[in-house]
């Protein structure tokens, strides 16, 4: 079978490719939305969070012997514990100010991140086995399945879809909503708003640190890994808008799939073509194409 | 109001005479080279603030500018055999022309979007740049020559090149405080305090918001093509989103919306990385970030914003 001069063969691992690097466009650009509808700030850290993300599980399996599965909790944790302190001592201060405070405080703290990583394991890049469980593959007769990418995005995906649950399904996510809405109003009710915050900062960085584990097998785990990816989610969230959690999901793997139609079309605009779509979003639809205001 | 903008031109003159004074005197101190490095830079910068301290607008690509016009006079020079001034005035306008494409596309979005679109854009400048077959790639463009300014004086006496890029400087410098003293420029703050009052007075916001965003391109542009006849080179490294944070980080260290701010920080950022390259290496980075906290956290008035709220608070005081 072939589509545009392209077999199944040469199609179907670069479409899950695209599929995967989607599912963390999903995750990512998920958690920045959840942030900057609470607090307002654009987290730069995000990709910083990514990366620490997988180095806490390289670290964790090479000295400790912390295995990946144990690492899927524990970096989400530690990268959630440090987002708390950044949103009590830092963040905090900023709230009554233009919002841009928030980007160059991120901004800085990504560059303290990036910088002490680069510092002690260089640029090369560490590599991380993928765990024993989900090692091989399946033969799906047009093109072999490995396990680990398939566990990627049900992994990536489930967790967007419990996020999605959280917020809208749940009391909690409810007053988290009405937080977003009107906190002056939700905080007379009587709940607790600055650590609903916090939470909501934490929740987003532990997201971008959970992506970083589950990427760590399939990429060279380096400093520079998140700073670069966040650039692209940037753009996504300016496709998408950050007004919906589906919104930002089902753009997220879209772009994500057709990044990687882009690679067997039309290998040189690969990398731009998100940027491209976002000239051309922000022509017909500035709003974004989930978005409801500007 | 009509007052205070009178009493600040008419106050300017000391300071450019102080400035150009400063900057005739500095080459027989300090090592020339390193002077124009901070003059690119305090150019740079200086048309940074003209966007974020003076319209509100937090472009977070501007080394897209500094970099596809270091590029453009360095093809021009090296290949195409121009003299330095058609070359950094053909770097130039190329970034006023591509300042106003990044411009028309930005200005749809406000606020945090903005600040990502231009980002994003920038990063697109940046894959364009390495990979097009003209730009050396990774290499990017090297031994630029210096040449001679309009076919007379020889650029590569550093001492001549150095008066060349202060006439640059100082040039774009007056430029940018006309920009500000301005009608034009008194609008521009108008926006940044209140859009919407802006609009309702019945300024077309956009227009004004696009053409400071040309200018500030436009000589950001001006700073990126002086650089690379200055160091020779044009290369990827100006074209990082690395460039764009440093180029906040000296506004914001020297005063955000300060004339003379932007250049302060950029001798104090371009000094310390100058004196730490051969002490700590690669942990400038963190220092940088580290500065970036402060700044946000404890000094968001800057060094020249700090100095003139002190001279403010002595002069109340008498």
């Amino acid at each position: 079978m072939t589509i545009f001069g392209h077999s199944l063969h040469e199609l179907a691992p670069q479409l899950l490719l695209g599929l995967i690097n989607g599912s963390f466009y999903a995750v990512l650009s998920l958690g920045l939305a959840l942030i900057f509808g609470m607090l307002n700030v654009i987290n730069f850290a995000h990709g910083a969070q990514f990366m620490i993300g997988a180095f806490v599980a390289w670290i964790g399996l090479t000295q400790f012997g912390v295995n990946y599965w144990a690492a899927l909790v524990l970096a989400p944790l530690v990268v959630g514990a440090l987002a708390v302190l950044i949103e009590r001592l830092m963040l905090r201060r900023l709230y009554q100010l233009d919002h841009l405070y928030g980007l160059l405080l991120t901004f800085g703290l990504a560059l303290i991140a990036e910088g002490v990583f680069r510092n002690y394991y260089g640029v090369s890049g560490e590599s991380y086995d993928v765990p024993e469980q989900l090692q091989g593959g399946v033969n799906l007769g047009f093109m072999f399945l490995p396990l680990y990418r398939a566990w990627v995005v049900v992994a990536a995906l489930g967790m967007c879809l419990v996020v999605w649950f959280a917020i809208e399904r749940t009391r909690l996510g409810a007053t988290l909503r009405a937080a977003t809405q009107r906190p002056d109003l939700v905080q007379a009710l009587g709940i607790n708003v600055p650590q609903l915050m916090t939470l909501t900062y934490a929740t987003g960085s532990a997201l971008a640190a959970y992506a970083g584990v589950l990427a760590a097998p399939m990429v060279q785990v380096n400093p520079l890994m998140g700073s670069n990816l966040i650039i692209v989610v940037f753009a996504v969230v300016v496709i998408g808008g950050m007004g919906s959690i589906l919104g930002s999901i089902v753009t997220g793997i879209g772009l994500g799939l057709v990044e990687a139609l882009t690679k067997v079309y039309y290998p040189e605009a690969s990398a731009v073509v998100i940027f491209l779509i976002m000239v051309i979003v922000l022509l017909v639809r500035p709003a974004g194409l989930f978005g409801r205001t500007a | 109001m009509k007052a205070d903008i009178k009493v600040a031109q008419g106050s300017s003159w000391p300071m450019f005479v102080a400035l150009a004074t400063a900057g005739v005197v500095a080459p027989f101190l300090v090592y020339p080279t390193f002077l124009m490095k901070v003059l690119c830079f305090a150019l740079f910068a200086s048309a940074f603030n003209l966007l974020l301290g003076f319209a509100g607008l937090l472009s977070f690509g501007h080394a897209a500018f500094f970099s596809t016009s270091a590029y453009v006079c360095g093809y021009l020079c090296k290949v195409l055999g121009a003299t330095p001034e058609v070359g950094i005035l053909a770097g130039t306008a190329f970034a006023g022309a591509l300042g106003a494409l990044f411009g028309l596309l930005a200005i749809r979005r406000s606020g945090i979007y903005f600040a990502m679109i231009t980002l994003a854009l920038a990063q697109l400048a940046y894959f364009v740049e390495l990979e097009l077959p003209i730009t050396g790639g990774e290499d990017g463009l090297q031994g630029i020559p210096r040449g001679r300014l309009l076919g007379l004086i020889d650029l590569s006496n550093n001492l001549a090149m150095y008066f060349f890029v202060l006439a640059i400087y100082l040039g774009g410098f007056w430029l940018i405080h006309r920009t500000i003293h301005s009608p034009f420029g008194q609008v521009l703050k108008a926006i940044r305090e209140n859009e919407t009052r802006a609009i309702s007075l019945g300024y077309a916001v956009d227009r004004y918001k696009l053409l400071a965003f040309v200018i500030s391109a436009t000589l950001a542009g001006l700073a990126g093509a002086t650089k690379s006849i200055v160091f020779q080179l044009a290369s990827l490294t100006d074209a990082h989103w690395h460039m764009s944070g440093e180029v906040v980080l000296m506004t914001l260290l020297g005063g955000l919306g300060t004339v003379l701010g932007p250049s302060a920080g950029a001798l104090v950022i371009v000094g310390l990385e100058n004196v730490l390259a051969d002490k700590v290496g690669s942990w400038v980075t963190v220092i940088l970030g580290g500065i970036f906290v402060l700044c946000v956290l404890v000094f968001r008035r800057g060094i020249v914003g700090e100095l003139r709220a002190l001279s403010i608070a002595r002069r109340n005081e008498a």
